[in-house]
């Protein structure tokens, strides 16, 4: 069970947390149909860091955006996402 | 073999061995005790019902597995060298019959030659009757113990823990790693299986004094430190977090009140790794015999147990340590008649055995269960020995699971112990002592007669079932445990991998770390279901939402129903009702005059700002922003594949204020949905969007009634129909919703959830005046089908289109929203895809559940969702999904349902059953 270090609430076990999708596969709205299409089901699943998309669910909620190795499970890097997150 | 203790005293601590009561001492293991008692046969093997004795002294026991307990409690496969004896005691041996001396299935044994390697996937080629019999067969023939059918009466509990330094192992090599650890500083925990602190000193009292244990362990408490025993770290995984099993009493064991088991989370910055090494047996015929055992298990018996378990024995060996254990038999009486070492002279040459270097263990032979003769050869020549017990040391294997469960860990092999030592690791993790090194060894000669020269003693695989499955062409290690089932069942291979590894290298003709090795996979031990379990058991393992009205509901004793996390009315029968009849004369009613039910579970969000209009517009597949104030709609919502996932209403509470309802079984996906758009789509919107699930209890009033009553309760007109309006009902401020889930006219009364009492009283008052009644989820279900209105989980499965479901007049032309660019796939748009049909028998009662098949053909093309009745005129009707099926109106087909055991003959209709127009609703 990963270590996460959620940015407001510090580190915590996974179980906290729910894995939602990988950054690459976000549609955007508006997106050109099939591109859309293209990154829904057309996934990578690199050997190597990857952007997934996580929530801090059974905490605080936020929505993370997290570097993870997929295969040492290394966490390189973690940011929280939403609108106080905004410039 | 006979096995007295050596000071003649039998204990005091009553047990029973497969019925017959003995004697053990405090300390015991059940493999001690039954050693002391002269029972060596204790299990048959699971393929060939072979006669097994107690092999080992530790956890990776092969052959003496139990069943203890009894009732629920009883815990099957457990192995009798790992099992502390206590009073009462109840114990029986597995995988025999009529009894264990004489079974019957032994005979098996002489038939080997018909269950070789490889046979269980032999039996799955050709026919399948072919398989059916043989199943037949092996299910009886092979097996372990029986699973407990009653239920555990144990509690299992769970705990987390942090530290700086976990150590696992509690041998000396670990207890002065927690020594020094402690004394620099650092939290430290200390977990030891064993029942007793550095066991392996009371076997090798030369090495240290066991009094060095006890010291240490005081000191280390002193300090801070916690040790527990009986406590196996099981499971080693990401970021240190090591889970491990705490027996608090032994298997089959009453609790004195507390859990039984605790299974820990212990997050460690460091963990220090002293597991210690198993013994490896050695590959001759007849090597499984009960008498023949483990040389270090020997020595434990003899100096721990005080239990000697044969007094003329021979000792094979390829290394020193077996020396030990000749001579701690030679010191408790027993006659070493011979001294077996595969080395060439002159090892072993000043212990003052007779030894023969260069032997080559051939065979033994016994009667009665018993080991009577061990033969070798020497020099070309096959020698003979009378014995009672034969202790064999094969070298020793460092227990490397957990550091290879760690990921990311590396094996190195070690060319002169012919074993895998733990390498460079991701983790912060180090291996200490036993765990980390191990003594060279010599030569492991090849066998004679390899199919009867066991390796995996609890699979009853020999070495020469390795060559049938190599022969047969399995080349990869992982292949050769598949095919031989070699390394799997309750003791994971921990004395047979690495003569496996040995052989298949050797046949490969490559060194054996070329020859790849298997996953070390957690559990290190078994664990009983209920330690992960815990306390997540029965009803616990999802919490119980309950309605602010349950109280009220209660008073009526209905028929409750799960849905989610709630449980919700299901009817209110009356005196002798059944469920049937109580939601007909329920749905009659409310179709006839007027009802009441509670709608409370229904998902509920208030979006409110600026971009209010903007957000519900990703999220619903429907137009929202041209809704006037005071208005509501029916809407659904999209997953970006375009299939419809969700349903529900869309309020417009005020120029930035909206309330949306949907399903209440996919309440916390739309929450989640909602979230995602918020805070990661479009977090440049200036929208709030707050779940009020449970903020509003809702009542639902339905019925050609249901508008007088609601004029009666709030003195003013009732709102339109999908309009919304704000009233008072017994002094409580309340929300009325004019939608109709029924097909009669209704109303929605919102009112905060600690409120919601005295508003209930009111409407049911009015209800009961017009001869309405309460009305439950079955009636509610009988209702909206005959009115063909969807449910989600039902008709809306998350498989279909909007076009699929008919409700693709109400897609937002405009697009925009989340789905739209998956609803352009061309697949989706194939009319032989699933479509809603509405079903009609023409005979009988149409099966929940049941598929939909052809009169011609039997290949399912459709399945019914929800079964119903013409609630005033009677007859079966139900809605469904079919292929292409909105070109099939009129065409016959039938509604079967194996399971059930019924089928209908049904015809294809339109989804409406019932005010086809909507006029009953509307003003």
């Amino acid at each position: 069970m990963l270590l996460i270090t959620c940015p407001h609430c510090g580190a915590r076990a996974q179980a906290e947390f729910t894995y939602e999708r990988t950054v690459d596969s976000i549609v955007q709205p508006g997106a050109d149909p099939a591109q859309a299409m293209e990154q829904l089901f057309a996934r990578t699943n690199p050997r190597g860091p990857d952007e997934e998309v996580w929530r801090h669910t059974f905490g605080c909620r936020a929505w993370l955006v997290m570097t993870r190795h997929r295969v040492t499970h290394a966490i390189e890097a973690i940011r929280a996402v939403g609108p106080e997150t905004l410039p | 073999m006979s096995g007295p203790r050596r000071d003649g005293d039998p204990g005091s601590v009553r047990f029973t061995f497969d019925g017959k009561p003995l004697l053990a001492r405090h300390g015991d293991t059940l493999a001690a005790a039954l050693l002391a008692n002269g029972i060596g046969l204790v299990a048959r093997s699971f393929k060939y019902h072979r006669p097994r004795g107690i092999m080992a002294a530790g956890v990776e026991e092969p052959n003496a597995l139990v069943t203890v307990g009894a009732g629920g409690r009883s815990e099957p496969n457990t192995r009798a060298t790992d099992l502390y004896i206590y009073d009462g005691m109840v114990a029986r041996s597995q995988n025999r019959w009529p009894n264990l001396s004489f079974d019957v299935g032994s005979i098996l044994g002489l038939a080997a030659k018909a269950l070789p390697a490889g046979f269980y996937y032999k039996t799955f080629f050709g026919s399948a009757k072919r398989w059916m019999f043989y199943e037949w067969f092996i299910r009886r023939a092979a097996g372990l113990g029986d699973a407990p059918t009653e239920a555990d009466p144990d509690r299992f509990a769970q705990r987390a823990a942090f530290c700086d330094v976990l150590v696992v192992g509690a041998g000396p090599a670990g207890l002065a790693a927690a020594l020094a650890a402690v004394e620099a500083g650092d939290r430290v925990l200390l977990v030891e299986q064993d029942s007793l602190l550095a066991p392996s000193l009371i076997r090798d009292p030369q090495d240290l004094d066991p009094a060095w244990a006890q010291a240490t362990a005081a000191r280390i408490g002193a300090l801070g430190g916690r040790i527990l025993l009986r406590t196996t770290a099981i499971g080693y995984w990401d970021d240190n977090l090591v889970t491990l099993s705490q027996r608090l009493v032994e298997p089959g064991e009453q609790p004195p009140g507390g859990p039984a088991q605790r299974l820990w989370h212990v997050r460690a910055k460091r963990v220090v790794l002293a597991t210690g090494a198993l013994e490896r047996p050695l590959a001759f015929a007849h090597n499984d015999r009960p008498g023949v055992m483990l040389s270090q298990a020997v020595r434990t018996y003899v100096r721990r147990f005080g239990v000697v378990p044969g007094q003329r024995v021979v000792i094979a060996t390829n290394n020193d340590d077996a020396y030990l254990t000749a001579a701690a038999l030679r010191d408790a009486g027993a006659h070493i008649v011979a001294v077996l070492d595969t080395r060439s002279a002159p090892t072993g040459a000043t212990s003052g055995f007779t030894v023969h270097n260069g032997a080559i263990p051939l065979a033994t032979k016994g009667a009665r269960h018993h080991l009577r003769e061990v033969s070798a050869r020497i020099d070309g020549k096959v020698l003979r020995w009378q014995a009672d017990l034969l202790a064999m040391s094969g070298g020793f294997t460092p227990v490397v699971h957990l550091h290879m469960q760690a990921g990311g860990a590396k094996l190195d092999w070690d060319e002169a112990s012919q074993s895998f030592l733990p390498g460079a690791a991701q983790q912060n993790v180090t291996s200490v002592g036993a765990a980390a090194s191990a003594d060279p060894v010599g030569p492991t000669p090849a066998p004679e007669n390899p199919a009867k020269s066991f390796i995996d003693f609890q699979n009853d695989v020999s070495l020469g079932d390795v060559d049938i499955a190599w022969a047969e062409g399995y080349r990869s290690v992982e292949h050769l445990k598949r095919y031989t089932t070699l390394g799997m069942a309750t003791d994971q291979g921990k004395t047979s991998n690495m003569a496996a590894l040995g052989r298949l290298a050797e046949k490969q003709g490559v060194a054996i770390p070329e020859a790849g090795l298997t996953t070390f996979r957690p559990p290190y031990t078994p664990v009983t279901m209920g330690l992960l379990a815990g306390r997540t058991e029965r009803d616990a393992g999802a919490h119980l939402r309950r309605l602010a009205l349950y109280d009220v509901h209660q008073e009526k004793t209905p028929i409750w129903q799960p849905l989610g996390y709630w449980k919700r009315p299901r009817a209110y029968p009356q005196s002798t009702e059944t469920l049937a009849e109580a939601a007909l004369r329920e749905a009659r009613t409310v179709r006839t005059v007027v009802g009441m039910t509670d709608v409370s579970t229904l998902a509920k969000f208030e979006v409110s700002g600026p971009d209010a209009a903007a957000l519900l517009e990703l999220i619903c597949a429907t137009t929202v922003g041209k809704l006037a104030v005071g208005r509501g709609r029916y809407t659904f919502m999209l997953r970006e594949d375009g299939l419809v996932f969700d349903d529900g209403t869309v309020w417009r509470l005020g120029e930035d204020r909206y309330l949306l309802t949907s399903s209440t079984g996919g309440a916390d996906r739309m929450a989640t949905h909602i979230s995602y758009v918020r805070q990661f789509l479009c977090p440049q919107f200036k929208v709030s969007a707050v779940n009020v699930q449970e903020h509003y209890a809702g009542i639902a009033v339905a019925g050609p009634q249901a508008k007088a009553v609601l004029s009666a309760l709030i003195g003013d007109d009732a709102p339109r129909h999908m309009s919304i309006m704000k009233a008072m009902i017994a002094g409580v401020p309340v929300q009325v919703l004019a939608a109709s889930y029924s097909g009669e006219r209704a109303f929605e009364i919102y009112v905060e959830a600690s409120k919601a009492e005295p508003v209930w009283s009111a409407c049911e008052a009015a209800v009961s005046a017009r001869d309405g009644c309460r009305y439950g989820m079955e009636a509610m279900e009988f209702l909206r089908i005959e009115k063909g209105h969807l449910v989600v989980g039902g008709e809306i499965d998350g498989r279909l289109t909007p076009h699929e479901l008919a409700l693709d007049k109400m897609l937002n032309k405009a697009g925009g929203y989340i789905g739209a660019a998956g609803l352009t796939r061309p697949a989706l748009n194939s009319p032989r895809r699933k479509q809603l049909v509405g079903l009609e028998a023409l005979a009988g009662t149409i099966p929940e559940g049941a598929m939909l098949v052809s009169l011609q053909g039997q290949s399912a093309e459709g399945h019914v969702t929800a079964s119903g009745l013409r609630v005033l005129d009677g007859g079966s009707i139900a809605l469904g999904q079919l292929n292409g099926g909105f070109a099939r109106h009129g065409e016959e087909v039938l509604a079967t349902s194996p399971t059930r055991g019924q089928s209908a003959r049904v015809r294809v209709v339109a989804p409406h059953f019932y005010d086809t127009a909507g006029e009953r609703y509307r003003d």
